[in-house]
């Protein structure tokens, strides 16, 4: 990007600069011996043009909407439009969670995601003895299209996007999503919105798998080819770095393994013969906003570069929308302290500014008191405002990648880069991600960066303000939290048992059966399922067909 | 101490965040104890069946759902059916501190939540191990 003679003279100018430093280190050290982003990659004291050596502009960076999309998807961004500013929540009942999401409708959100509970997550009735203490505690309960119905009551689908963080069972929670539609009068066609269905990262980091891997990619690639016929505007995936971020990894970790996770998917979808030019326009991303500012700019930057490449090279995907990645974002929750709980605005207004410097598609911001329970109306209210104060009064929205250019990022942009391609070229070797998974190798690698990350806090290393340093006496008995009491669970299962005796179970057990055929053949399952949701049958039902055909994961314990 | 603490680390319930569960358990580890991990979605019966067959010294819950009121009752009521109260229970997770009082009250013998040192959860497990096992003695 410079010509000989700027290089020239940056370096006599850096000779300069270094005898100065000697001076000020000799009067005053530096408060460290070594400075690191907070994923650990090494900082220089000062950056200059001399870092940007090779840097190509017009192959590195391209303009913003143009490969390789460093700069971003779209031409004018932010400009344009903000991104869509998408709170995750659910919690208790569908009538609680649908008070909550028009609520945040009101307050302006622009987009739903629902957080499910974990006996739906995983594929269990809310009367199933695996349930137990878990209804409704850290999402809604959904055990049928009854409860969906009452969970997107008075909210007109064809107007709001929904994002579902769902994955073993994503065909049945989409299924329920569409039928929902249907007796609204909207057409599938018309849906926009989004489905996690990564199972990969289940594998991972994050632990809601039910079926083994094989079976678990078939669903998933049903997913792609039912939607791509028959909902386009729908995000089949949401492939995501968030968990493998929050379970410790490092930010070069957190792209490896999920552009690595994305080869999977694609991989396995062109094998089951579909054009990657067209379900590849669908796929979404989920990303991390972490506390070093710079170094997760230069993350999401990176993450779109290498993803173009891989659509165009490895894939030779020539439509252009295919080679972008687009992605959501939530901020760090494993960043959130329970001391001083009010310091965690702070922290998530620095990780919301990087998720915008790095051309978020859409976010989420945790609220501050989420280390120590589901959070309050009021501070829901706080993590929304924060990304309207970002949006409406920072200004970093009115130009597009407003950090490119500035030496530093650019540096680490290409550091992440040609980090993450290490690992990916590894995994490569190794077989792809499902042969590295079986052999517990990204579980392992984030299982030590997570204990570095604590042994650099005890240390003293690292400071977490509130909990290593700036500690202050609090009385956390007055914090107002929100509790789910124990009675939601059995009001769900009285709910779910009234519903099996008012439905048709004759015709239940033959969509079930039809679910069991499917199974064991080859077909794709999404026309069965949707069937089956559409008679009432339950999710834990369907997963129980599921399980009995497809068997069960087990998980491989690495430490 | 002659004999080696023997922890069993265990995620009850269906929460998928190991992350603490085995940072914590490798601190253990580091610290020269024996531990027993268990791997997701364990119920309480098979946690108490796996410190009883391992004879744990303690049984280190994390869970971070919700669940916590459930699977810290259940556990410490399986233990006292089966005559293994001596198994110290404590944990930590996500879990709100006006939960702690409920949760002693149980059994548990401590609750460390968020930002909590190892080292910090080390020493007081070494020390109730010690104290056991005087008794015992």
């Amino acid at each position: 990007m410079f010509d000989p003679k700027q290089l020239q003279e940056v370096e006599e100018g850096n000779k300069c600069y270094e005898e100065a430093v000697a001076k000020a280190l000799a009067k005053n050290p530096e408060r460290k011996e070594n400075f690191t982003t907070g994923g650990g990659i090494p900082l220089k004291r000062t950056y200059t043009p001399k870092d940007l050596e090779g840097l190509d502009y017009s192959e590195d960076l391209g303009f913003p909407g143009q490969y390789p999309y460093t700069r971003g998807v779209q031409p004018t961004m932010y400009r344009g439009r903000f991104w869509t500013m998408r709170q995750y929540a659910g919690f208790a009942t569908a009538e609680d969670s649908n008070r909550r999401y028009r609520y945040l409708l009101s307050q302006g959100t622009t987009g739903l995601s629902v957080a499910f509970d974990l006996p739906t997550q995983i594929g269990y009735d809310s009367d199933d003895p695996m349930a137990v203490g878990e209804c409704g505690k850290v999402g809604v309960a959904i055990d049928s299209l009854a409860d969906a119905e009452i969970l997107f009551d008075q909210i007109p689908l064809d107007k709001v996007s929904t994002s579902m963080t769902i994955n073993a069972p994503a065909s049945i929670l989409l299924s329920m999503y569409i039928a929902v539609a249907e007796k609204q009068g909207v057409p599938m066609s018309a849906l926009s919105g989004t489905i996690q269905n990564d199972i990969l990262k289940e594998y991972i980091a994050r632990g809601t798998y039910i079926f083994p891997p094989k079976p678990s990619m078939r669903l998933i690639t049903d997913i792609f080819e039912f939607c791509s016929n028959n909902i386009p505007k729908w995000n089949t995936i949401s492939i995501s770095g968030y968990h493998i971020r929050e379970a410790g990894s490092t930010a070069i970790q957190e792209v490896a393994f999920t552009l690595a996770d994305g080869i999977a998917y694609i991989e396995a979808a062109i094998k089951s013969g579909q054009d990657p030019n067209v379900f590849g326009k669908r796929l979404s991303f989920f990303f991390n906003a972490h506390n070093d500012f710079l170094e997760e700019v230069a993350k999401f930057r990176a993450a779109r570069k290498i993803w173009a490449k891989i659509m165009k090279e490895r894939f030779g995907v020539k439509d252009k929308s295919a080679q972008m990645l687009r992605f959501h974002t939530q901020t760090a929750g494993c960043t959130l302290t329970a001391q001083q709980a009010e310091n965690n605005i702070v922290r998530v207004g620095i990780q919301t500014m990087a998720a915008v410097c790095g051309g978020t598609q859409s976010l989420h911001t945790n609220s501050l008191d989420e280390a120590l329970a589901l959070p309050t109306d009021k501070s829901v209210r706080i993590a929304l405002r924060t990304q309207q104060i970002v949006a409406y009064e920072s200004g970093i929205t009115n130009t597009v990648d407003p950090l490119a250019g500035s030496y530093v990022v650019e540096a680490l942009t290409k550091q992440i880069e040609e980090g993450a391609w290490e690992y990916i070229n590894k995994i490569d070797e190794m077989g792809g991600m499902l042969t590295a998974i079986e052999k517990g190798y990204p579980q392992k690698q984030i299982q030590d960066a997570a204990y570095q990350y604590q042994k650099s806090i005890e240390s003293g290393d690292r400071i977490i303000v509130g909990v290593n340093k700036f500690q202050i006496e609090e009385d956390m008995s007055e914090r107002k939290l929100l509790k789910v009491d124990a009675s939601v669970g059995v009001n769900q299962i009285k709910k779910l048992h009234a519903m099996k005796e008012n439905r048709d179970n004759v015709k239940v057990k033959d969509c079930l059966e039809a679910v069991r055929k499917g199974a064991q053949g080859e077909e794709n399952l999404m026309p069965l399922i949707l069937d089956a949701v559409r008679h009432y049958a339950t999710e834990g039902e369907i997963c129980g067909v599921l399980r009995e055909v497809f068997g069960e994961y087990k998980e491989n314990v690495v430490l | 101490m002659d004999r080696k603490i023997r922890v069993v680390v265990a995620k009850p319930g269906l929460d998928g965040h190991d992350r603490g569960a085995k940072v914590v358990a490798r601190a253990f580890r580091d610290a020269g104890m024996e531990v027993i991990y268990t791997g997701l979605r364990q119920t309480p019966e098979q946690i108490v069946a796996t410190a009883i067959q391992e004879d744990a010294d303690a049984i280190g819950i994390s869970i971070l759902s919700g669940a916590h009121e459930y699977c810290f009752k259940a556990i410490i009521d399986l233990l006292k059916e089966k005559n293994a109260s001596d198994i110290i229970v404590f944990g930590g997770g996500v879990i709100p501190e006006t939960d702690y009082p409920t949760l002693l009250g149980f059994g548990a013998g401590a609750i460390f939540g968020p930002g909590t040192p190892t080292t910090e959860t080390i020493a007081w497990l070494e020390k109730a191990v010690a104290e056991k096992r005087a008794k015992e003695a």
